[in-house]
């Protein structure tokens, strides 16, 4: 059992994917730390052991990750709100930041589709 | 792709020049432009710049976190008001 950063513990996968499980930890930086701590990516989460994930904390710590991040984030939008730029209005009206289409599509910042003809079979 | 850092950050020769000239005066004076991908440079700092939304000039008052942005940004060139018949009508600005 492995308990990183917080709430993260898939057990019995190769330790490179295990660390992709942290928000801010992809593949590539899951390399570069297994890489900086000398421990085999080929590794399950189970058979770490207690010195491996000593190392492996400390490395984290270099790292914003999971809830420093999300912070870090929040921040950031709410700092485009604040000033009112384009960007920071967009955000607030939940519609797409980057200048996509919104006549169809963009189901994913509107949420799901509403209206009179919702979907027919 | 962003900007080359040599080249430094984009203004317009005309607004950077009028710029020049008020904090010279230490005046603070709107000023008119149709610029809008000048970028924000800390000299704009307090200058209110009126900005072309391709129908009129939006004042914007340039604080201290937008700098590095660009001026359009604030200035919107849409106005939607919702569509006929919804009942929330969206507010805006």
């Amino acid at each position: 059992m492995a308990r990183l950063a917080g709430v993260d513990l898939p057990r019995n996968k190769r330790i490179i994917i295990a660390l992709t499980y942290i928000y801010g930890i992809g593949p590539k930086r899951s390399e570069k730390i297994l890489e900086a701590t000398k421990i085999s990516p080929d590794l399950r989460t189970d058979d770490l052991t207690d010195e491996d994930i000593k190392l492996l904390r400390a490395e984290l710590s270099i790292y914003h990750i999971e809830g420093d991040l999300r912070r870090e984030v929040t921040m950031h939008i709410k700092r485009l709100q604040e000033i009112n730029s384009y960007r920071g209005i967009r955000h607030k009206r939940k519609l797409p930041v980057r200048g996509q289409r919104t006549k169809t599509n963009a189901r994913t910042r509107r949420g799901k589709k509403t209206g009179p003809v919702s979907k027919k079979k | 792709m962003a900007r080359s850092l040599k080249k430094g950050p984009y203004v317009e020769d005309s607004l950077q020049k009028k710029i020049d000239k008020m904090n010279d005066n230490s005046e603070h004076k709107v000023i008119k432009t149709w610029s809008r991908a000048s970028m924000i440079i800390p000299d704009m700092l307090g200058h209110t710049i009126a900005v072309h939304n391709g129908k009129t000039h939006v004042p914007v008052y340039v604080t201290e976190q937008m700098i590095g942005h660009k001026l359009g940004e604030f200035s919107p060139t849409r106005l939607f008001r919702g569509h006929a018949g919804g009942d929330k009508t969206a507010k805006r600005k």
